[in-house]
């Protein structure tokens, strides 16, 4: 039935293109307001839009993508540039999620480095075994994550104549790393194999010294500072993902420089 | 007869999105960029307040700028290739006329401030935003060469070091935001060209080329 409210005959339609401009504006300015008032509700919910669990599962999301991102930026053939010996800082900087006067040092003599996951001989290695391997030296820059770098001096065996003399499985995705410190960290294997990855033993031609690791950590050329766990007691190669101690709080793991 | 609507506009819509995307881009990276910032200075003493840090800590802005870096640079790209594609950068920006400039300078210290006609821009207009075009490229650039130093290394070492890209970051960051102030200023004192860019602005002469 036709509205009883509705003129007989209907307006002429072409009195709305003199006003459609109008109409369009009000229409526009609607969406504004509606859009204004949604932000003033988000406003008045008070929350901080950085710690919402939802707002950090997408960036850790995003950070895992990122690995994936870095993993393919990275050449393993390209070698990181290297100084002369005479750039070395002396002494090294400390740096660790405690104060240098919280170290405890390792004694060598009771100190053994433990393999495992998919590794074909596990026997643990004492220091001294360790320091008959033949040594590889590099003289690199450290980057932090928080932005300062210095320029140090590493030499110990190469990871990859490591894993490769324990008899790893190399096409495993991850090598994991325990350490007397509990700092747990973990890499992937391309990096592992890179010429400039070490198990370093010595600074500047010296053996390490207490708070930077001795009697054994581990120095990449190709990741930042926070990658390299010192004192180390054991390796593991796997692929089941690891994590590490500041990845699980939310640093990306990759931190490929 | 074409009415006024089906005319090109001053801001056609794919310049009005691409342009508040990049305003929320810009902002996520500049506040979490305060946040990295802040662990190891540049300038002793100038530290940016917590209120104006996007994350709690330099984790959580670390993961904001890393995921931030990804809307900005494609947003970014788009907008350089709609630009090139329509012309509309050439003719928007283009030319700067040394003369016109020193009289737009002149007018605005005499506190004239003229701006009837939204669809010219004047000459420091054109100037500035070109300046913070640049500025945007040279970010992700320095960005890039920050995050991988040793995948480029070359570039990094043709650039005066690992330090002095960050260096260069943080001045490319400080235009940015000298030209944020500016822009944000002056679209606050003539709301029209605010309102141009929400809702597409006046159309342009139809003698005009079609962007």
């Amino acid at each position: 039935m036709r509205s009883p409210f509705r003129p007989a005959r209907p307006p002429d339609p072409a009195i709305l293109d003199d006003h459609r401009r109008l109409i369009r504006l009000i229409e526009r300015r609607g969406i504004l307001r509606g859009g204004l008032s949604l932000g003033m509700l988000a406003m008045l919910t008070g929350c901080d839009v950085t710690s919402e669990p939802a707002v950090d599962k997408a960036l850790r999301l995003v950070s895992s993508w990122n690995d994936r991102v870095q993993a393919a930026l990275f050449d393993p053939r390209h070698l990181a540039p290297t100084y002369p010996k005479s750039m070395i800082l002396m002494p090294p900087k400390f740096n660790a999620y405690y104060d240098i006067t919280e170290v405890k040092p390792v004694d060598a003599s009771t100190w053994k480095l433990e393999l495992a996951g998919l590794i074909r001989d596990k026997r643990p290695w004492t220091a001294e075994r360790l320091s008959l391997l033949p040594e590889t030296e590099m003289v690199i820059k450290h980057i932090c994550v928080e932005g300062w770098d210095y320029i140090g001096g590493w030499s110990g065996p190469t990871l990859r104549s490591f894993l490769e003399r324990v008899g790893a499985d190399l096409s495993a995705k991850y090598v994991a790393f325990k350490t007397a410190d509990d700092y747990p960290s973990s890499i992937d294997m391309a990096t592992a194999l890179h010429p400039q990855t070490l198990l370093a033993t010595k600074y500047a031609g010296a053996p390490l010294a207490d708070p930077f690791g001795f009697p054994v950590r581990l120095r990449m050329a190709t990741k930042l500072g926070y990658k390299n766990p010192k004192w180390l007691t054991a390796i593991e190669v796997t692929n089941r993902f690891p994590g590490g101690y500041w990845e699980n709080l939310g640093e990306n793991w990759f931190a490929g420089i | 007869m074409r009415t006024s609507h089906q005319l090109p506009r001053l801001h056609p819509l794919p310049v009005r999105l691409m342009h508040w995307t990049n305003a929320l881009a810009m902002i996520i990276m500049i506040m979490s960029g305060w946040g990295i910032y802040d662990d190891y200075v540049i300038i002793p003493g100038l530290h940016f307040s917590e209120a104006f840090r996007l994350g709690s800590w330099a984790a959580p802005s670390l993961l904001w700028h890393f995921a931030g870096m990804w809307l900005l640079a494609a947003n970014g790209f788009a907008y350089l290739v709609y630009g090139t594609l329509t012309g509309r950068l050439r003719e928007r920006m283009l030319p700067i006329r040394l003369r016109e400039l020193t009289q737009t300078v002149r007018d605005t210290l005499h506190l004239k401030i003229e701006h009837d006609d939204l669809t010219v821009y004047n000459a420091v207009q054109k100037l500035l935003y070109i300046v913070v075009i640049l500025a945007g490229i040279a970010q992700v650039i320095t960005g890039l060469l920050i995050w991988k130093p040793v995948q480029f290394s070359s570039a990094v070492a043709l650039l005066g070091g690992f330090q002095a890209v960050r260096i260069a970051h943080f001045i490319g960051m400080s235009v940015i935001v000298g030209f944020l102030l500016v822009h944000v200023a002056l679209s606050l004192l003539v709301p029209r060209t605010l309102w141009a860019m929400l809702s597409g602005g006046p159309a342009l002469n139809s003698g005009r080329r079609a962007t």
